[in-house]
C-alpha cells in the first residue's frame, strides 16, 4: 500500500464520502421468513435500508433486527468468519452472512437470504443443525491411539502436518452440506463436511483410526454417495478443496480394498 | 448442477401471511426434512463393499461404452450410407462374425447394468418411501434381467436362413 502524497491525501469520492452521508446507498434486503407460532408457511419480506456499501450483509441483518423488527431471527457469534454459526444461502449462493460485503453481491437488486437448505427451519434463519452435527459425531472426530499416552507432545514431521492442512481449516458452518443435492434429497447421507472432518484425521500419521473411519465412510450413505458435483467446493467460506478431500478419501477406500 | 436454482420472481409473495390460526399455544406443525439422520438412524454399516464396486463400475463400464457405443453409432448410423443400408441382411452380415457378437453382447451387459446401477442410485435418491423404493427397485432389476437374458439368447441363437 503506497501512502498518500500531501498535495492530493484523499481522491475526490473520499472527500464526497466524508463530507456528506452519500456514500450510503439504499438497499432491498429480502428475507425469508418463517415463524410457526404466526404461520404455517414461509414467506418473503422486504427490508429497505440505507447501508454503506462496504458493510457486510451481517450488518443489513443487524440494521433490520436492531432498528426495525426486533422479531427477526438468525444464529451469529464472532461476527468475523471464525465461529461458522451465520452460514445462509444469499442470492442463491451459500455464504457467511459476516463475510459477505454488500458491494460483492450488487446491491441495485433486492438481496435474498434464505436459511441453508435439507435442514428443518426453525424460525427465520434459524434450522435444526443436529442431523448435520449427528453425521459429523457419526465419524469420531477425535484422536484415536493405542497404548499409553506419551509424555510429551506427539511430534510430526512439517510434510505429515501438510497432508491434511487444508482439512484442519473446517469451522463446521454446513454450507457445504447444505449446497449439496444428494443430502437435500434425504438427509441420509454423511455429507461433505462430516467426511472433511473424517480426513483431518484419516491423513493424520499420528491418528490410528483411520481404517475405522473408511469403513463407516465405505457404508452405502457414505462417500460412494457424492457425485462430484462441486457444489461444496464452491459454498466453503474457508476456501477448502471440499471434492478434492472427499476423491481422496474414496482413493484410500479403493487402494487399501483392492 | 448449480446451487442457483432459485431466485424470487414477481409472483413471490412478499408480505408475511397475515396471522391466522397459529399462536404461541397453537403453533403450526415444524416442516421435518424426509427421513432426518439422528443418533436413532439404523446403524447398520455395511460391511460389504458392495457401493464401492458399484462405483468403480460405473467408471470402467463408463470407459469401454465410450469405444463400444461410439463405435457402433458409426458403424450403424454414419458409415456405409447411413441408415438406409441397414436391414435383415445387413445385420445376419455382421452376426456371421464372432467379433461383432462379442461385440454387442459386451455393449447390451455392461449397457444394461451400467443403466440399471445409473438408474439405482436415481431411485435410492428420489423415492422416499420404502415401499415405493422396494417396488421401482423390483421393476427395474426385472426389466434388467428380461432385457439382458433376451438380447443374448437373440445374438446366440439368431438364425440367417430363417423363413
Ligand atoms: C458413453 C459412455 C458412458 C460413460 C463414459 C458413462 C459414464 C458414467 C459415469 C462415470 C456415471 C456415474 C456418475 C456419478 O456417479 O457421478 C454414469 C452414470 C449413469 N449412466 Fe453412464 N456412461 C456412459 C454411457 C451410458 C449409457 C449407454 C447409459 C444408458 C444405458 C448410461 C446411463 C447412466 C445412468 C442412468 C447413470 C446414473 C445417472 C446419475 O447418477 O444421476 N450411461 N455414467
Ligand atoms: S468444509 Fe467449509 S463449507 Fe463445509 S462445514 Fe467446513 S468450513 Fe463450512
Ligand atoms: S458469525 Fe461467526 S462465522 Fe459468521
Amino acid at each position: 500500500m503506497s501512502t498518500a502524497t500531501v498535495d492530493n491525501p484523499h481522491s475526490a469520492a473520499l472527500d464526497t464520502a466524508e463530507s456528506t452521508a452519500s456514500h450510503l446507498i439504499t438497499i432491498t434486503l429480502r428475507v425469508r421468513r418463517f415463524n410457526p407460532e404466526v404461520a404455517a408457511e414461509a414467506s418473503w419480506v422486504d427490508y429497505e435500508l440505507q447501508m454503506d456499501p462496504k458493510e457486510r450483509v451481517l450488518d443489513a441483518l443487524h440494521k433490520v433486527k436492531w432498528e426495525l423488527d426486533g422479531t427477526l431471527t438468525f444464529r451469529r457469534s464472532c461476527a468475523h468468519g471464525i465461529c461458522g454459526s451465520d452460514a445462509m444461502r444469499i442470492n442463491g449462493r451459500n455464504r457467511l452472512a459476516c463475510k459477505t460485503l454488500l458491494k460483492d453481491i450488487n446491491p441495485e437488486k433486492p438481496i435474498t437470504v434464505e436459511p441453508i437448505k435439507g435442514l428443518a427451519v426453525l424460525k427465520d434463519l434459524v434450522v435444526d443443525m443436529e442431523p448435520f452435527f449427528q453425521a459429523y459425531r457419526d465419524v469420531m472426530p477425535f484422536l484415536i491411539t493405542k497404548g499409553n499416552a506419551p509424555t510429551r507432545e506427539r511430534l510430526q514431521s512439517a510434510e505429515d502436518r501438510e497432508r491434511f492442512d487444508d482439512t484442519t481449516k473446517c469451522i463446521l458452518c454446513a454450507a457445504c452440506t447444505s449446497s449439496c443435492p444428494v443430502f437435500w434429497n434425504d438427509g441420509q447421507y454423511f455429507g461433505p463436511a462430516a467426511i472433511v472432518n473424517a480426513h483431518r484425521f484419516i491423513f493424520d500419521s499420528r491418528d490410528e483410526g483411520g481404517e475405522q473411519r473408511l469403513e463407516i465412510l465405505n457404508d452405502r450413505e457414505g462417500v460412494w454417495r457424492c457425485r462430484t458435483t462441486f457444489n461444496c467446493t464452491d459454498a466453503c467460506p474457508r476456501g477448502i478443496e471440499v471434492t478434492k478431500a472427499i476423491q481422496e478419501v474414496k482413493r484410500a477406500l479403493i487402494t487399501r480394498r483392492i | 448442477m448449480s446451487a442457483e436454482t432459485s431466485t424470487p420472481s414477481d409472483a413471490v409473495e412478499l408480505t408475511s401471511t397475515s396471522a391466522g390460526t397459529y399462536s404461541p399455544d397453537n403453533p403450526a406443525p415444524v416442516i421435518e426434512p424426509p427421513r432426518a439422520r439422528t443418533s436413532r438412524s439404523p446403524k447398520k454399516v455395511s460391511r460389504t463393499n458392495f457401493e464401492m464396486w458399484a462405483w468403480l463400475f460405473m467408471r470402467l463400464s463408463g470407459i469401454v461404452l465410450v469405444v463400444l457405443v461410439l463405435g457402433h453409432l458409426i458403424i450403424q448410423l454414419v458409415l456405409d450410407g447411413g441408415v438406409s443400408k441397414i436391414g435383415f441382411a445387413f445385420v445376419a452380415g455382421r452376426w456371421a462374425s464372432p467379433f461383432w457378437q462379442l461385440w454387442d453382447l459386451g455393449m447390451l451387459w455392461l449397457a444394461m447394468l451400467h443403466g440399471a446401477n445409473g438408474l439405482r442410485t436415481v431411485i435410492n435418491d428420489y423415492a422416499e418411501r420404502d415401499t415405493t423404493r422396494f417396488w421401482l427397485k423390483t421393476l427395474l432389476y426385472t426389466a434388467t434381467v428380461f432385457t439382458v437374458f433376451l438380447g443374448t439368447l437373440v445374438i446366440f441363437t439368431f438364425d440367417p436362413n430363417i423363413q
